[in-house]
């Protein structure tokens, strides 16, 4: 029998609205077992889970790469803003933080 | 042609040689010897070409992977070519010292399979001791920090037990339960008549699973992978044939499917002739069931062509014969017939079948004493890394 089935999950479009209460001591990080990688043969970032493959749309790769442990929220906002002016930064990445946080992907 | 999409993940299947004697084992009846294993060295270019193809994510499997003494540099070498490593594994063998050797190769996360909750059934079930050894592993895999998922294949004789099975995933503190059942390939076809639960047994179980799924919620990832004799609908098999795994066999053969192999005129291609990259988008057997061109009718005219990809190829040929038909199992099969009268049968037949265990991969005749020996060896080495 076999379980490989890492269907790729057209995943976090990342900037989609989700109404979840921000929290400013969070300090995302990639959950053990998850980990990020730009696929070079598809030009894409994904995120490689144990049975998983989620692929990373627009500037979701960007964000992900500021979730070290060290930022808080409102320090990778900061950082995006200044990076990306005039994207909907503030309004949006919080949201789609808790949302992976609610997958288990980050902690 | 039209250009093909590179495939997104690797079933290597390190070895045939396995601790245990699952009935329901779908690798091939005549598996491959030891000797005829591919190298260390092997392994790492299939691993190398693989992550240059496109596959970012493997299964170590078999058998039983732990069985390969070089299974850490394997490791290294998949995660060197920049795919993910999950193992799959009976548990059997997997020590202190050999995860954490693992682990610091970069091993990312482990599947373990178990049989049912009862240790005595289920060791019943897989014709050996091994439930102190699952045991012991999930314990060392969830103390080293790792995703734990755990398998179970279902049939007739622990799909009555979906509670308990439940309640010891989260007891072993899994992250994922995978509730498979039996695909009816290699060796466990010859004990389909034992192994096939009845529709009374699905659809409890089916009520079960919602249950615990309610109960559950994000807790504990419950999969259940659907009867399709049952359910009489063709499964998705493989997500498509040479769409988004391919499989390399112990010997190197390279299949669309871990079961394939069994296919008349298939021809599979093998490593120590060909590229991963020539394999995957020009072979003949990676092109024979690719795509929409081969189907048969219904299949062509049909709406759900694109959710089941035509089912399952190998199942086609098990039950008419003829790889190219409808998979039998869906409802809308011309040969639908052939699988209604195997559960028909089952539901008056016996209650209780015996199986036959798996027997143990054989060499080709002037190696076939050094097998046993060989064999003997591996579990001697799991049952030394087993010890205090």
């Amino acid at each position: 029998m076999t379980s490989l089935r890492p269907a790729a999950r057209q995943n976090a479009a990342g900037w989609a609205p989700a109404l979840v209460p921000n929290v400013t001591a969070w300090r995302p990080a990639l959950a053990r077992g998850v980990l990020p990688r730009h696929d070079p043969v598809r030009d894409a970032d994904l995120l490689l889970l144990p049975e998983r493959v989620v692929v990373l749309h627009g500037r979701a790769g960007a964000v992900l790469a500021r979730c070290d442990g060290s930022r808080t929220v409102a320090g990778i906002v900061a950082e995006l803003s200044a990076e990306y002016p005039g994207a909907p930064v503030a309004a949006e990445v919080p949201d789609f933080l808790a949302g992976l946080r609610k997958e288990g992907w980050l902690t | 042609m039209t250009t093909v999409a590179p495939p997104w993940a690797l079933l290597a299947e390190l070895t045939h040689a396995c601790p245990l004697r699952c009935g329901y084992c779908s690798n091939p009846v005549e598996l491959v010897g030891r000797s005829a294993e591919l190298t260390t060295e092997q392994w790492a270019g299939v691993f190398a070409q693989a992550g240059a193809l496109g596959v970012v994510h493997t299964h170590l499997s078999g058998g039983e992977p732990l069985l390969r003494r070089d299974l850490p540099d394997l490791v290294a070498a998949a995660d060197a070519a920049g795919l993910y490593t999950q193992l799959v594994t009976s548990g059997v063998g997997l020590g202190e010292r050999r995860l954490a050797g693992l682990v610091e190769s970069g091993l990312r996360s482990v599947q373990l399979s178990v049989q049912h909750a009862d240790p005595a059934v289920a060791e019943r079930i897989a014709g050996a001791r091994s439930f102190a050894a699952k045991e012991r592993a999930a314990r060392l895999i969830r103390e080293a920090g790792l995703p734990l998922g755990l398998n179970a294949v279902l049939h007739r004789g622990n799909l009555d037990a979906l509670d308990e099975l439940i309640r010891l995933a989260v007891a072993w503190g899994a992250d994922r339960l995978e509730l498979a059942h039996t695909q009816y390939h290699g060796w466990a076809l010859r004990n389909r008549a034992a192994l096939l639960p009845t529709p009374g047994q699905v659809e409890r179980a089916r009520s079960t699973i919602a249950r615990w799924r309610e109960r559950l919620g994000d807790y504990l990832e419950l999969v259940w992978v659907a009867p399709d004799l049952l359910d009489a609908t063709a499964k998705p098999c493989m997500g498509g044939w040479g769409r988004i795994s391919l499989t390399v066999a112990p010997d190197g053969t390279v299949l669309p499917c871990p079961a394939a192999g069994s296919l008349p005129g298939l021809d599979p291609p093998n490593v120590r002739e060909h590229q991963l990259g020539v394999i995957w988008r020009e072979s003949k057997a990676f092109n024979a069931f690719r795509g929409e061109s081969w189907m048969p009718d219904p299949c062509r005219g049909c709406a759900l062509r694109a959710t089941d990809h035509g089912g399952c190829r190998c199942q086609a040929y098990a039950l008419t014969g003829d790889p190219a038909r409808t998979d039998p199992a869906c409802r809308h099969a011309p040969d639908h017939h052939v699988v209604r009268d195997l559960v028909h049968d089952l539901v008056g037949g016996p209650r209780r079948l015996a199986y036959a265990y798996r027997e143990a991969p054989r060499e080709a005749p002037q190696a076939q004493r050094e097998v046993p020996r060989d064999l003997r060896r591996g579990i001697r080495d799991l049952q030394r890394e087993e010890g205090p």
